[in-house]
């Protein structure tokens, strides 16, 4: 645990650095608070998916949640198609809204506590799992909408989420910022916090230490699913119509914010605001490369490099090796998981 | 001596036991398979006789051909306990840079050296796949995801984003070549195509290497468990250029047939198909912890997933269903794999 504030203090840092070199290439347009804004409000459908998988990867054993992108889409398609099927948006817009809102996160719950029943109950590999559940929702997506894009149009209430801004910041940004911070003191606060990073850590020990762990993965993954719940709820309320296939790169750049913000992808430690800081850094870059004008090709070549870079940066300690005065005398946290050949 | 003997005496106790049906789907988790896709294809011909026509069971063996050849990559992958996402980004960088390189600058280029050039490309990116695994050490879900992006992101913004419809005529030709003709009922030529034959040898090839080679055996042992296999003396570092290499190799020169089969290259093709394939490999019974797997089994299971996607539609199914007909596949043969294993 070593580079736990390291980690944060680097992505302090970056973040700082991009908001630098933004300014400058942009001239200050990159600052400007509509700029900001509009970035604000693009970074929460990301920002909780990769809050999820941060989850998923903390309950260790292989955890990884790869189905987030698929159920957000299906909580949105569905929960339009059932809710259009029975309220009109021009009658009540208010009603649609809500009821919208409440059968979307719960989709997005019942998707997840599927996804946790399989992992804990049955065994089966987390990533197995969930690209299984990945195509299942995916599928039943496309099956409700017939492969179409599904309208939401724009009731009141959700177009006000989509769209509007409270006290000059985003609306669906406030409703991330909430909810990060309650994940955040559920996992520093509650006993179920202790339990995951535990189970995540020695899954063997944590058993015999009598932790409920089919109660711990349950609702690990079913959180993560609540979270792509909101996260399509949002995307609705932000682009008025749903689609099966929304978002087909989200699910490389959820991995890619959460290893960028030093989450073990063997388990057992991650911190929701490095997660929330790294989710930001990458929406600062997306902007910086839209503001040069690069093509989204040459994004997703960006994408891919950076996380084999940011893997490097965890495997070989960089920051400690930046920032010697933090070592520790005892490097207990690092042993390698396999020995190294030819010792 | 003592070894032989105490192998005969496993046969012996075995062969005790072998005649119960759990004994035997534990064993050999890919009767499971054969049988579903019996199962399958026996509905699927009494709901709709067109079934068993020649023309489909050859479409179905041609459609097989790039499906099968990634799958025996990722079966390779999966048997020494990883898993690799990049293969089809590999497949689509050297099957479109292969193509615009022939077709600008070595026009006369015979296409057996176009079919090795593919594969050694392949190869050379595997390798830089199985390089970073190795030294990343993290699991290689997340490596290869990287390395997609990177490959197609390359591909993409510096190779070129158009589709190219009129192929080089030596590709064109060997995509028609036929292995066998023949005139069906209603007058209409079938040909099986003479690249089909690559499909099964591959799968001897690879066969070969993890029944017959040290290789094959440092694949399982890695599999099953790493660190006993390194203390062992396995070389990891080997064990994993080499796998992500044949991967690699494998998806080149599957997508040089796909550019020949198909009579034009699409740089935005085949991206997005690998949980088709690693699903089949699933399904054929290998294990997504390692360890285990036949390529037999990946071989029927890349038949189940084929069959699925093309009878949908001859049994009145829409093909919107497709994906959720497969992804509950995958997740009822996790489950019952998983319950068979624990119940020994």
């Amino acid at each position: 645990m070593q580079t736990s504030s390291g980690q944060l203090v680097m992505l302090v840092a970056i973040n700082c650095l991009l908001l630098i070199v933004g300014a400058m290439i942009s001239g200050g347009t990159f600052l400007s608070l509509f700029n900001m804004q509009s970035m604000a409000s693009q970074l929460p459908e990301l920002a909780l998916l990769a809050i999820g998988v941060m989850l998923a990867m903390c309950a260790g054993n292989g955890g990884i949640d790869l189905s987030g992108i698929a159920l957000a889409n299906l909580s949105g398609v569905l929960s339009a198609v059932i809710v259009s099927s029975f309220l009109s948006s021009a009658d009540s817009e208010m009603a649609f809204s809500v009821s919208f809102i409440v059968v979307a996160v719960a989709i997005g719950l019942i998707g997840g506590t599927i996804n946790g029943l399989l992992i804990a109950k049955l065994n089966i590999t987390p990533i197995l799992c969930t690209l299984g559940t990945q195509m299942a929702f995916m599928g039943l997506a496309v099956v409700v909408s017939g492969g179409k894009a599904v309208t939401v149009g724009s009731p009141d209430l959700l177009s006000r989420i989509g769209n509007d801004l409270f006290l000059a910041v985003p609306i669906n940004f406030l409703i991330f910022a909430v909810a990060a911070i309650v994940i955040a003191a559920v996992l520093r606060f509650t006993p179920y916090g202790f339990w995951l990073m535990m189970t995540g850590t020695n899954p063997k020990a944590a058993v015999y230490a009598g932790f409920p762990r089919t109660g711990v993965i349950v609702s690990t993954y079913a959180i993560s699913g609540t979270l792509s719940g909101i996260a399509g709820m949002i995307i609705a309320a932000r682009n008025v119509n749903v689609k099966f296939d929304y978002g087909s790169s989200y699910l490389l750049i959820a991995i890619l914010i959460v290893v960028m913000a030093g989450v073990k992808p063997e388990g057992g430690y991650g911190r929701v605001v490095c997660v929330v800081l790294s989710a930001i850094a990458l929406q600062l870059m997306s902007s910086l490369l839209n503001f040069g004008g690069l093509s989204n090709f040459v994004r997703d070549f960006a994408w891919g490099l950076l996380l084999l870079t940011f893997l490097a940066v965890g495997r070989y300690d960089v920051v400690d090796f930046l920032t010697p005065m933090r070592r520790q005398p005892n490097p207990s946290a690092s042993i390698p998981r396999t020995p190294k050949p030819n010792n | 001596m003592s070894a032989s003997r105490v192998e005969e005496l496993q046969q012996a106790a075995s062969e005790k036991r072998g005649f119960s049906l759990g004994e035997l789907v534990r064993r050999r988790p890919e009767t499971i398979t054969f049988a579903l896709l019996v199962a399958i294809c026996v509905a699927v011909a009494i709901a709709n006789p067109a079934f068993l026509q020649p023309s489909t069971l050859i479409d179905i063996g041609r459609a097989s051909v790039v499906m099968g050849l990634f799958a025996l990559g990722v079966f390779i992958i999966l048997a020494a306990g990883g898993i690799d996402v990049s293969f089809t980004a590999i497949a689509a960088f050297t099957m479109y840079s292969m193509t615009v390189l022939v077709q600008r600058y070595l026009p006369g280029l015979p296409i057996a050296v176009i079919i090795v050039m593919a594969t050694a490309g392949g190869a050379l990116l595997g390798v830089i796949n199985g390089l970073l695994v190795h030294h990343l050490r993290v699991p290689s879900l997340i490596v290869t995801i990287g390395t997609q992006y990177l490959f197609r992101g390359f591909l993409l913004s510096f190779i070129g984003t158009v589709w190219i419809m009129s192929l080089p005529p030596q590709m064109g030709a060997f995509g028609r070549l036929p292995l066998l003709q023949f005139e069906s009922a209603n007058g209409a030529t079938i040909t099986l195509p003479f690249y089909f034959l690559v499909l099964p040898i591959a799968a001897v090839i690879t066969w070969w290497i993890l029944n017959r080679t040290l290789m094959g055996r440092a694949i399982f042992a890695v599999g099953g468990n790493a660190n006993i296999a390194s203390r062992l003396g396995y070389d990891l570092r080997k064990v994993h250029v080499f796998l992500f290499a044949y991967a690699g190799a494998l998806a080149g020169l599957a997508g040089i047939i796909h550019v020949c089969a198909n009579r034009q290259a699409n740089p935005f093709d085949l991206v997005g198909t690998e949980i088709n394939v690693i699903a089949a490999v699933v399904l054929g019974g290998a294990k997504i912890t390692g360890g285990t797997g036949s390529v037999l089994g990946t071989i029927l299971g890349v038949l189940l997933i084929v069959v699925i996607n093309s009878v949908l539609v001859l049994v009145g199914i829409p093909s919107t269903w497709q994906r959720l007909v497969v992804g509950v596949f995958i997740l009822l043969a996790a489950a019952f794999f998983v319950t068979r294993q624990r119940k020994k």
